[in-house]
């Protein structure tokens, strides 16, 4: 058995002896035969040196990108992003009526113990308001994604402040930083947000997003603090100090953005928990009070709990949404962290 | 060879300490490595220094002390006439353009998000010397074709290259900003031994084209021996043995630089077979309590019953040029004090700082 | 018959989405019981991959083992993996590069050596503790008797290092293999481990394979040395002929390229152009050819084969370097 000889570098096509080449250039007897060929490589070997020399770089970010890309786990989350993305954009187009509309024809047969089913005009039938059931659902995904990203992104922003902070000056600062995130860490995370909705005077769906926000802010600061630390030490930051780079472009062009890929990972597994989570609290009665607005866990926590003797797929659907959209984030963030991992870069 | 004057660099009594801290709320210090603990040597200028040790003694910390990157604890480092330890702030972060320093891991420390341009074009920002942008780019040009690498890497990443090539990477980020001194840390010891020769050939070309004075920190003392014109041998934080390349091969006379030098495997058979090894026994003792009186008298088989354990000797010129840190190194030398065992004393790694461990790096910016 | 008889032995990567890599390409070599034998080269040549595949230890998903490992006439590859757990430990010992991490680091050494004697042996535990003791003492390590209780992380590296000699050689081996025992030591430690194991190959007659990328540690210890480059041995002799007419321009300009201890100062070194990573880009040919000082046409031809040399090695190259040309 002869299994080619491949290594990582350069590849190329296998180019053995075949007569094509050979005729490509007129070919006299004298120079046929082995130092014919060599020649040929040899040559076709600096042209390969060539064009590998003069071959523009490729960026860490591109590099880890391309390696997401071949990965088939995350390919399949991120389908799933994309298309919950787009469901939630394009609401309006894809729901087949408005939700929060009742309808007489629903109404009407809505009895304690029956509700209607599927039918032509209604796909998945009514809730218990008589409203159209596939509509709510649709529009329940811009209310889910308008949430978790701006929890996300709020908890983000306000980790990130808070654990940069703490990372470049260290200290005694990051020490009282650190200390108030641990006592946010020792509280339950949905115990924290069920006391901060409850905190809130009146309840709106900002008090959702807050209370997320907040949950996840002492997650993002120890993350980030603790690869600030970890860029901190490492050795290219101590290369720029013995070049002689001010403090303050070692700590925003080095350490940053060094520190930051871990931390947006993070925030893609984030918005996964903070939908869940969000989902959590409105299935609590703690989130947003107007019965108007269609959302996934409000769907779940009331209508689908009160009827599930009536009608077990009021909760089915929006569970089932909400599982496969938390998944959906959470197999496009394992992926990118595994595309980043230094250690899977060959 | 350049021709050489007087010192570049003068280390005086340089100690670094770092201290051990512990507690949850307040720091408390519990105790001190000595990791360097009074050293003193000169480097002439056009000159290599090459300092060499076991992991632990302290030659990395010594390297990095003498450009503060860590902060020395005590002592003076006078570098062409001005004393770097009393500069400060912004008038430090200047004089660090004429002392570069080189890494052990060329792809750790090489920031991974930065493609080679503005990897080397940094050094020259910092100092205000990226002008225009085409001198720039010349200038970098330059710096790249000194150490071997084709104009079209500046476009690339640090992780496209092999390991030879990223520490030609930077070699030419230190080379950008025209430095007297270079340190380089352990430059070879990470790459492949057929690229090893590579490394340690250009930075001897380099030397010759540019006149660069070179403080090597290495661990392997063939690799040493090949390239420094003056060898420090160091064991547990100080400097034991001190001379000229050669001397200190041909005769080396402290009982750590012998055990060392018979400690390292020669490729050539006849040799190895022939060869007497002087193994010494135990471990490095800890540098969070090292012994008194002479550093290495726990494990030297020439150790005597007096003045070994309570006296430190200190470095003095035994031989002319050749300068040793030994009490009997005359007697050792005569044949007048015989080798004896030595029990293996037990050391414990430590739980806090390991040896060789830098501790927390001092910003001094 | 030999102890160890590596036959073809091939290892080929194989990873989803990737191309297929050949780590290891048909390497074969034999070890007699009592010998040492050195594996040579740099990072990527196949050395420890070929150790891991020999000893089974390398997982069965993405990896293709092909080829014959046959111990005492027994092919290893064949074996049920159930068997060749019971053979590792008992008739082949293995020593990593890193002690610490080998080592369980919540188990006291004492008890790490004597649960492979109760494994391997059916000691009970007092009994197996008493031999660990001696095993320990045995290897020089101090206060055997207080060490048996401790954990791994509070003794120091080379004491480690010994430790892990020790729990190899528990069951007296007939074969044990060293995977860069010296590399993450310092050389005063590295001399002791050495001398080490010289003593332990000379009194207890078991063979041992080096696999380095030091020459100078290969130069005293190894009776046959295998010089490897691309997955493929490229020159085989025996130790002083090796070092002292190294045929292969690989070798040849490997012993030029480090700087000795003993040689003259001052001359640049002899160093290898390119590095490790530069390869034809095509199946056949030599993969030294790209950095090779002697390259011919055929070189980019094809590999050429492992012929015997006049003085009983073995070589692969098309254009070796003349015997004439001497170490300098």
């Amino acid at each position: 058995m002869s299994d080619p000889i491949t290594r990582p570098g350069v590849a190329a096509p296998r180019d053995g002896a075949d007569p094509t080449g050979t005729s490509e250039r007129p070919a006299s007897a004298t120079e046929r035969g082995i130092g014919r060929l060599g020649d040929r490589k040899k040559a076709r070997l600096d042209e390969l040196a060539r064009a590998s020399a003069d071959k523009g770089g490729v960026s860490l970010v591109r590099d880890a990108f391309r390696r997401l890309r071949r990965n088939p786990v995350a390919m399949f989350g991120a389908a799933i992003v994309a298309v919950f993305v787009l469901v939630a954009i394009f609401a309006p187009l894809l729901a087949p009526h408005d939700p929060a509309q009742r309808f007489d024809e629903l109404t009407k047969n809505l009895t304690v113990d029956s509700i209607p089913g599927a039918s032509s005009d209604f796909p998945l039938g009514s809730d218990p308001l008589g409203r159209d059931f596939l509509s709510r659902l649709i529009y329940g995904s811009r209310q889910t994604l308008f949430v978790g990203v701006f929890a996300t992104l709020i908890g983000l922003a306000l980790g990130a402040l808070i654990g940069a902070v703490a990372g470049a000056f260290g200290g005694w600062v990051d020490n009282i930083l650190m200390r108030l995130t641990d006592v946010m860490l020792a509280l339950p995370a949905l115990l924290l947000a069920i006391s901060l909705v409850a905190m809130a005077s009146r309840s709106s769906q900002w008090t959702v997003i807050l209370a997320v926000a907040i949950v996840n802010v002492p997650i993002f600061a120890r993350l980030l603090r603790g690869s600030m630390l970890a860029q901190r030490e490492s050795d290219h930051v101590l290369a720029a100090r013995a070049l002689g780079v001010k403090q303050r472009s070692i700590v925003l062009r080095h350490m940053l953005p060094n520190a930051m890929t871990a931390v947006i990972v993070q925030a893609t597994l984030t918005l996964s928990t903070a939908i869940l989570e969000a989902a959590s609290l409105s299935f609590l009665g703690l989130g947003d009070p107007d019965i108007n607005r269609a959302e996934w866990g409000l769907m779940l926590g009331v209508d689908g709990v009160r009827y599930f003797e009536v009608r077990p797929e009021l909760a089915y659907y929006p569970a089932l949404a909400i599982i496969v959209v938390a998944l959906g984030f959470t197999l496009l963030g394992e992926g990118m962290r595994d595309a980043i991992d230094p250690k899977n870069r060959r | 060879m350049t021709e050489r004057t007087g010192p570049l660099v003068e280390l005086r009594d340089v100690k670094v300490h770092f201290p051990i801290k512990s507690g949850v709320f307040i720091d408390r210090t519990v105790g001190y490595v000595y990791a360097v603990d009074g050293v003193s040597l000169s480097i002439n200028k056009g000159e290599t220094y090459g300092l060499v040790g076991e992991s632990g003694c302290g030659k990395s910390t010594l390297g990095r002390g003498l450009l503060r990157l860590v902060e020395p604890t005590a002592g003076e480092i006078v570098f062409d006439g001005t004393d770097i330890r009393s500069l400060k702030g912004e008038s430090m972060r200047r004089a660090r353009r004429r002392m570069q320093m080189i890494f052990q891991d060329p792809l750790s420390s090489l920031d991974p998000r930065q493609s080679v341009e503005s990897l080397l074009v940094e050094g020259l920002k910092a100092h205000g010397l990226a002008g225009d942008k085409a001198a720039t780019t010349k200038k970098l040009r330059e710096a790249l074709a000194a150490v071997g690498l084709p104009a079209s890497a500046l476009s690339k990443y640090p992780h496209e290259f092999s390991g030879g090539q990223r520490q030609r990477i930077g070699i030419a980020r230190a080379l950008v900003l025209d430095p007297d001194l270079i340190v380089a840390d352990e430059p070879v010891s990470a790459l492949d031994v057929s690229i090893q020769a590579q490394v340690l050939n250009l930075l001897e070309d380099l030397q010759n084209e540019r006149g660069l004075t070179y403080l090597i920190i290495a661990h392997d003392l063939a690799v040493v021996r090949h390239i420094a014109d003056t060898v420090g041998v160091m064991y547990l934080g100080g400097l034991v043995e001190e001379a000229s390349s050669d001397d200190l091969y041909r005769e080396p006379m402290h009982p750590y630089t012998k055990a060392l030098m018979s400690a390292v495997p020669v490729p050539d058979p006849v040799v190895e077979d022939r060869r007497e090894r002087i193994l010494l026994a135990g471990d490095l003792p800890s540098p969070t309590n090292p012994p008194a009186g002479c550093r290495f008298h726990t494990r030297c088989p020439w150790a005597q019953p007096t003045r070994c354990a309570e006296e430190r000797p200190a470095l003095r010129e035994v031989l002319s040029g050749h300068r040793v840190a030994c009490h009997y190194a005359e007697d050792i030398a005569a044949g007048r004090i015989r080798p004896h065992e030595v029990e293996p004393e037990l050391v414990r790694p430590d739980e806090g700082a390991a040896p060789g461990d830098p501790g927390e790096l001092i910003p001094t910016l | 018959m030999s102890l160890l008889d590596v036959r073809d032995l091939s290892v080929v990567f194989q990873r989803r989405g990737e191309q297929s890599f050949t780590a290891v390409d048909k390497v074969s070599f034999s070890v007699e019981p009592g010998q040492t034998v050195g594996l040579v080269g740099e990072s990527g040549c196949g050395k420890s991959v070929t150790s891991l595949a020999i000893m089974g230890l390398l997982p069965r998903r993405g990896n293709k083992v092909t080829g014959g490992v046959l111990f005492d006439g027994t092919d290893l590859l064949q074996l049920r993996p159930n068997d060749m757990r019971d053979r590792r430990g008992r008739d082949i010992g293995m020593i990593f590069q890193d002690p610490l991490s080998s080592l369980n680091p919540v188990v006291p050494i004492g008890v790490q050596v004597a649960e492979v004697l109760e494994r391997h042996r059916g000691m009970d535990r007092k009994a197996a503790l008493k031999e660990a003791r001696e095993l320990l003492d045995a290897v020089g390590i101090p206060d055997p008797n207080r060490r048996l209780k401790e954990y791994p992380h509070q003794i120091s590296g080379g004491m480690r290092q010994r430790a892990l000699i020790a729990i190899a050689l528990a069951c007296k081996p007939r074969l044990l293999i060293a995977d860069e025992p010296t590399t993450a030591l310092d050389v005063t430690i590295q001399a002791q481990i050495l001398t080490l194991l010289k003593q332990l190959v000379d009194e207890t007659g078991t063979a041992l394979i080096m696999i380095t990328h030091d020459l100078g540690v290969v130069a005293g210890l190894c009776d046959t040395v295998n010089v490897l480059y691309g997955g493929k041995v490229v020159e085989r002799a025996a130790r002083h002929e090796l070092f002292a007419r190294p045929r292969h321009p690989y070798t040849h300009g490997l012993l030029n390229s480090v700087p000795r201890l003993d040689s003259p100062r001052g001359e640049p070194l002899h160093a290898i152009r390119g590095s490790v990573a530069d390869n034809i880009p095509w199946a056949e040919g030599c993969a030294f050819a790209p950095r090779c000082n002697n390259v011919v046409d055929a070189c980019l031809e094809g590999t050429p084969p492992l012929e015997s040399t006049a003085t009983g090695g073995d070589l692969r190259c098309n254009n070796p370097v003349s015997e004439e040309v001497a170490v300098p």
